[in-house]
């Protein structure tokens, strides 16, 4: 058969795919998209972007908690006369078709009046009648064209951001003044004797004067801030010189006009303020969707079932829960408190927080930790501590986590910008005491002249555009970093410490590897078809590589949760599960899961569950280790040992089942000696991010929940790793360079100045000019290196 | 030339105008999302009409489709 691909996701359409309207689909999911979309009239969804659309998302009983009116209370913008409006995350927005049928979804229901789609925050916004619909038949609708939207406990917490507009009314008020200054200067740059230059040019320079009150009030107000905040700790950062320059600039030009001594460098003045804060608003970059600060809040649900004691079912929020309460927990839930475990088999992946590959069974009886995933079965359990008091949470209580990375770290801008400060002042009171001495009118000329010309703009420029476009290059290729600050500190790590499971491994293919009797072609096609009916995920990845067409039905089929799953049929049966269930002693303990068969109670073999590397593992390590330490830290037993001596180099150190605090401390104790990057993924993680110098945090789908960190990278970047760290050493190098261009045209601006030469015209020529052949260099240079990641 | 009175006064009335819309537009909202709208222009909506049959909205979908080939 044909191997096509979906119509409307674009996936491949394997052998369960589904016809329907002359079109092939993957699977029912898709399907069902597609009838929605052309029964409403909104194919044109496949006309804007072909195989735009997203599988949905089986919903079950997920949204059950939106029927608790305080909840929605919580979540909607606006709640009144029977119409809500409320603000939606959607990850999967990632196309043009996606805004056109998000818009369009008044088509979808009636009661929707207005959405209007944010693209780069990924959010819809809903305004929609409660007559005969609700908030929550609104998600339902939303999963069901595979739209489903994130509501976690941190959407439920609070709606933070006011809009920071400020920058770009900084921008306009800078950009506006300096177009007019610039053409009312333009009669004194051409310096000809005409009389009714003489008797106008007052009015023009005292309006220049008046444009120029709000930008150095206004718009320059963050320099003059910030330069006092650092002279006052006794730091002289980049912002010291810009505001000297700035002050110097106001003062000398006032002064020229108000004893008509020139025309004042008020074209400039502006120039540079609108250059700088161009550099800044380019600076600022960031991923909207993206959070690089979340805690537990965003990873927990919002609501969990609570059982009264008369045995009813109720929705509550987390945070009610009590010591005490019964709450039940679903297959592939997370266990949102400590508690005791009271009905049900647990079996519980403890992956994402411990690091743990192989899932932990527990009796009733038994305690559970926060923060696992129930792999299958209900659970009915007996809550311990509440949600603020469970172990998990109290590892966010940790101080590291309040440290701030990126004011600690002394910028490249910030170190030249204090030697610059130095060497300019220097050379400014050396030509001046030279013309106090030789002809003292001219003194205070030189000096003003000297702190106006030595421009400190292309410094502060360079590092805002190379690093902003670098930002941009690497978020091209799914390298999400949280600011400009990040590149700077990745360039200069010298130790890279990797987590294993989910970071190296992944989770999505599954070596699988059989040990035992040979299966008969019968005996594996019984079994394919006993997997074939059970949920389990490994028994869907055992299902997925067993090489078998003969799909036949059973007689009896049996699921004992915790312990495994009996097929018969045609006088066979099989069973396939833990070695207890399926009739096998074992005396030694495995690392690695393994799943037993038996073929009519005779135990046959097992199929053992290594860990699949991601690819390019062996490569970065090979790649990194030529120049840096290398280093594992894991969650997991030491089953990986040799596996993992063999892709590492000799030295490198390898540590396992090291928990969330053992990390920290370990990263704390490299930090010493050496800036160390962390790469990981999960929970466990969390602490090692927030405490080393550089924090990566690896996701198969970064719309999904991960740890706080300063930067998410795609899993299928990772190999590109050791490229990302080379192009932050050569950014830097680039920044360097152009602060050498700078110093060209500082040179041949303080010729005029020293001379006494500075005429406000040659003050226009070089500003502007500098900056701009800086930022047209720092462009087209990352641009170039940018090209090595392709 | 005191006529360069007036034109300056003019000149920079109509600037200071163009300048209050610019932080009227801002304070709106309109500069928090610079992107989506410039998808949005790009669709080809035709007229929402308020109709409950939606096979006749299918039919005004093949005809606009079949006038923009």
């Amino acid at each position: 058969m044909a191997n096509t691909t979906c119509y409307h996701c674009g996936d491949e359409c394997e052998k369960n795919g589904v016809q329907f309207d002359e079109k092939e689909f993957c699977c029912n999911g898709c399907k069902t998209v597609y009838e929605i979309f052309s029964s409403n009239g909104l194919s044109t969804f496949y006309e804007i972007e072909a195989k735009a659309g997203t599988t949905p998302n089986e919903l079950r009983g997920k949204y059950n908690f939106l029927d608790n009116q305080e909840i929605v209370e919580k979540l909607v913008e606006f709640n009144e006369e029977g119409v809500q409006v409320v603000s939606l995350m959607i990850p999967s927005i990632h196309c043009s078709s996606c805004i056109w049928v998000l818009e369009n979804l008044n088509r979808l229901h009636p009661a929707i009046t207005v959405s209007q789609v944010d693209f780069p925050k990924k959010t819809i916004r809903v305004t929609y009648k409660t007559g005969d619909f609700s908030l929550k038949a609104l998600v339902l609708l939303l999963g069901s064209i595979g739209y489903e939207p994130n509501i976690s406990l941190e959407t439920l917490e609070g709606k933070k951001n006011t809009v920071d507009r400020s920058l770009i009314y900084k921008l306009g008020v800078a950009g506006f003044a300096f177009g007019n200054v610039m053409l009312l200067s333009f009669p004194e740059y051409f310096e000809v004797e005409e009389f009714w230059l003489d008797q106008y040019k007052g009015v023009f320079r005292w309006l220049m004067f008046a444009f120029s009150l709000p930008v150095v009030f206004y718009a320059a107000q963050d320099y003059f801030v910030s330069a006092y905040k650092g002279l006052r700790s006794k730091l002289l950062n980049i912002d010291v010189p810009i505001a000297l320059g700035i002050l110097v600039l106001f003062l000398r030009s006032t002064m020229d006009v108000a004893l008509d001594l020139g025309s004042g460098f008020f074209d400039s003045l502006t120039g540079l303020v609108f250059f700088l804060l161009l550099g800044k608003f380019f600076q600022q970059k960031t991923y909207a969707y993206l959070s690089f600060e979340r805690d537990y809040k965003s990873y927990f649900p919002i609501a969990v079932t609570r059982l009264g004691t008369d045995g009813k079912e109720e929705d509550i929020q987390i945070y009610k829960i009590k010591k005490g309460d019964r709450i039940l927990i679903r297959s592939q839930e997370i266990i949102p408190v400590d508690c005791i475990l009271i009905k049900g088999t647990a079996e519980v992946d403890y992956s994402f927080v411990t690091g743990e590959s192989q899932a932990v069974f527990k009796e009733s009886g038994e305690k559970l930790f926060a923060g696992g995933k129930q792999l299958s079965g209900v659970l009915e359990v007996e809550v311990l501590k509440s949600v603020s008091q469970s172990y998990l949470t109290q590892l966010w209580g940790n101080s590291v986590f309040s440290k701030d990375k990126a004011s600690q770290f002394q910028t490249l801008t910030d170190r030249i910008g204090k030697r610059f400060t130095i060497a300019v002042l220097t050379i400014a009171f050396l030509a001046t005491a030279f013309w106090l001495y030789y002809d003292s009118s001219m003194a205070l000329n030189v000096f003003t002249a000297v702190l106006i010309i030595a421009c400190p703009c292309a410094i502060a420029l360079a590092a805002p555009f190379t690093l902003g476009n670098m930002l941009r290059i690497f978020g091209k290729h799914r390298f999400y970093l949280k600011n400009t600050n990040v590149i700077e500190r990745l360039a200069q790590i010298d130790m890279a410490i990797f987590d294993k499971t989910g970071t190296l491994t992944t989770t999505k293919r599954e070596t699988i590897l059989y040990e035992g009797v040979e299966l008969t072609t019968e005996e594996t096609a019984l079994l394919k078809t006993t997997l074939r009916a059970s949920n389990h995920p490994l028994s869907r990845s055992l299902y997925d590589i067993l090489k078998s067409n003969a799909i036949m039905t059973l007689d009896e089929f049996q699921e004992h949760t915790g312990k495994g799953i009996e097929g018969r049929a045609n006088q066979h049966s099989i069973k396939v599960g833990s070695a207890t269930y399926v009739g096998k002693e074992t005396t030694a303990e495995l690392a690695n899961t393994a799943v037993y068969v038996s073929s009519d109670e005779d135990v046959k073999g097992r199929f053992v569950f290594k860990n699949t590397y991601r690819d390019g593992v062996k490569e970065i390590f090979a790649d990194l280790a030529s120049y840096m330490e290398v280093g594992i830290l894991s969650g997991d037993n030491d089953g990986e040992r040799e596996q993992l001596e063999k892709i590492l180099p000799s030295q490198a150190q390898l540590l396992f089942n090291q928990k969330p605090e053992d990390k920290l401390e370990y990263i704390g104790k490299m930090q010493k000696s050496h800036q160390v990057l962390m790469v990981g993924d999960g929970l466990n993680d969390a602490g090692a991010l927030a405490q080393s110098n550089v924090g990566v945090a690896v996701s198969e789908n970064v719309n999904v929940f991960s740890p706080a960190c300063d930067g998410i990278m795609d899993a299928s970047s990772l190999g590109k790793l050791p490229t990302f760290m080379q192009l932050s050493k050569k950014s830097i190098q680039v920044i360097k360079l152009s602060f050498m261009l700078s110093l060209c045209y500082n040179i041949v601006g303080l010729y005029f100045a020293v001379t006494g030469q500075l005429q406000p015209v040659i003050a226009a020529i070089l500003m502007p000019l500098s900056s701009i052949s800086i930022v047209a260099f720092t462009t087209v240079c990352t641009n170039i290196l940018g090209k090595r990641l392709k | 030339m005191s006529v360069i009175y007036v034109l300056l006064a003019i000149s920079i009335s109509v600037a200071v105008c163009f300048f209050a819309a610019f932080v009227f537009s801002v304070k709106k909202g309109q500069y928090d999302d610079v992107y989506t709208p410039s998808v949005r222009m790009l669709f080809d909506d035709e007229l929402r009409k308020d109709t409950d049959n939606p096979d006749q909205n299918k039919k005004q979908i093949k005809q606009t489709e079949s006038t923009n080939q």
